[in-house]
């Protein structure tokens, strides 16, 4: 599998993670159901307001499927940010993984480290992690 | 006929339910539904309940009210009530 995504929305995504920081961000992009297209960004509140976790508010969460459900859409990406380690899934992550049908993104903003930002993808079925390309469009 | 309550299944629970999306169920209270979902979808309350207690990482929503605020196990339900199950979107 490829994760295809715009630019505008990778440019999104780096820059919500560098304006949160030093908590995670985090955010879904849907698109319509069953085409595997990322194409409305939605961005979340990280509900634990943590350096080292991000949740999505239970209230939040159900409001996004409720609408998720009423648009016919899915959830294509679940993206979030790490602060101070590199884009690759935490064991937490791994634990909590419960989409099996997304793309799950990693945004690290650890720039002394990095100098550029890390942006990967991946699946996370079952416990097992699978890095995909990531396909960037204009 | 008991199995008035409808109860909607996340993606990651589908194979318990033969891929349907909403299933019916019945129960006084959260956990009779629990239980009853689990009879008929063995294996499913494994994966809500760790020992004995919602898991913390699984929402619950009776009527779209986290049951969290309801009484959590305890929380009532009665017929044409629907129940909402979501895996939470978190991590480290």
């Amino acid at each position: 599998m490829t994760l295809k995504i715009s630019k505008a929305h990778v440019d999104a995504m780096l820059a919500q993670s560098r304006a949160e920081y030093p908590d995670e961000a985090c955010g879904v992009i849907l698109g319509p159901q069953g085409k595997d297209q990322a194409l409305r960004l939605k961005p979340m509140i990280n509900a634990a307001h943590s350096p080292t976790f991000y949740e999505f508010d239970p209230k939040d969460l159900l409001s996004l499927y409720r609408e998720i459900d009423d648009n016919d859409e899915e959830i294509v990406v679940i993206y979030h940010s790490h602060t101070e380690t590199e884009a690759y899934p935490s064991r937490t992550d791994i634990a909590y993984a419960g989409e099996p049908g997304a793309h799950y993104v990693l945004v690290s903003t650890r720039e002394e480290i990095a100098p550029a930002t890390e942006f990967r993808s991946y699946r996370i079925i079952d416990g097992v992690v699978t890095e995909e390309e990531v396909s960037i469009s204009e | 006929m008991t199995t008035a309550i409808e109860v909607r299944i996340p993606t990651i629970l589908r194979p318990f339910t033969k891929d349907q999306k909403v299933v019916a169920a019945s129960g006084e209270t959260l956990s009779a539904v629990i239980a009853d979902l689990d009879v008929q979808y063995p294996g499913i309350s494994e994966r809500l309940l760790e020992n004995g207690a919602l898991r913390r990482f699984i929402n619950l929503y009776v009527n779209d009210e986290d049951v969290r605020f309801l009484g959590g196990l305890e929380a009532p339900v009665k017929n044409g009530d629907s129940i909402t199950i979501l895996p939470a979107v978190a991590g480290g």
